[in-house]
């Protein structure tokens, strides 16, 4: 029993639908948020398993995708460093993070 | 990687992604999430990808889940905890989840490229994989300007931050 690309890729798209659902069907704003790290975290094993997966001519893997995860997980800091803080203003304007209760800006 | 292990950790990640889903507590969600990270990054490690695996444990399990606990406790969620789950929504997402996975199966069952095992690497004989020293090379050679990119990122998300929590939004 051998690890192939296709099991770290499956893996990969099951952390991804898990964080999707979460995004569907939760309605806490914070749990919408910790869902969308999940799903970028999904992408960013992905990521890695085709990076291992890939050994160049060098006998080594192919350093681009890690260096691309590396600015992902850069990215992903800096968004929730300015969502929470979204996050925050909003509790102080409306006292709720709960989805329902924000409809200004549905049709 | 040993195969036991890659399953281990991959049960013990979805497991606890799931619990990020289904908790009622942010709290506990937050936590599911920290344990799920941690076995991600050593999901990494099994790919050789060091470097990656500590940045994963610094930054996401250190410095993103203080950031997410501390702003559930900034906020007090108690009376979110009561509401009641909205069943078509529950129904809807698990529905549109599970028809994702689904097809996710079906593309990699019919996926022959993906279905072999990893290379080995080819590294001089007693040395071990210098990731870090690699990583760092493609990313001050090929990517320097995403590099110097990412950095006015950082600085202008700072900025944003500090306005946007600022007392009075004008």
């Amino acid at each position: 029993m051998t690890l192939t690309l296709n099991h770290y890729l499956l893996v990969s798209g099951l952390l991804f639908s898990i964080g999707f659902a979460g995004v569907l069907l939760r309605r806490n704003i914070i749990i919408i948020f910790m869902c969308l790290e999940l799903m970028l975290n999904a992408a960013n094993l992905s990521l890695v398993a085709f990076s291992r997966f890939n050994v160049g001519a060098d006998g080594l893997p192919n350093f681009n995708a890690q260096v691309l995860t590396f600015f992902i997980i850069t990215v992903a800091a800096a968004e929730v460093a300015v969502g929470l803080a979204i996050i925050v203003a909003l509790y102080r304007a409306r006292q709720t993070t709960h989805v329902e209760d924000i409809t200004t800006l549905k049709f | 990687m040993n195969p036991i292990l890659f399953y281990l950790f991959s049960i013990l990640m979805l497991g606890f992604g799931i619990a990020v889903v289904a908790n009622r507590n942010p709290v506990a969600s937050a936590m599911s999430l920290v344990v799920s990270f941690f076995c991600l990054a050593a999901l990494y490690v099994g790919l050789d990808a060091y470097f990656l695996a500590s940045i994963q444990v610094v930054v996401y399990a250190g410095a993103v889940m203080v950031l997410f606990l501390f702003i559930i406790m900034l906020l007090d969620l108690k009376a979110e905890q009561r509401r009641k789950f909205n069943k078509l929504a529950i129904g809807g997402g698990a529905l549109v989840a599970l028809a994702f996975a689904a097809q996710l199966v079906g593309v990699l069952g019919s996926h022959p490229r993906g279905d072999k095992p990893f290379p080995e690497l080819k590294l001089p004989v007693g040395e071990s994989l210098n990731d870090l020293q690699h990583v760092g090379e493609t990313l001050f050679s090929l990517h320097t300007l995403p590099f110097q990119v990412i950095g006015v990122l950082i600085l202008v998300a700072t900025i944003g931050v500090i306005v946007i929590s600022k007392r009075e939004l004008k």
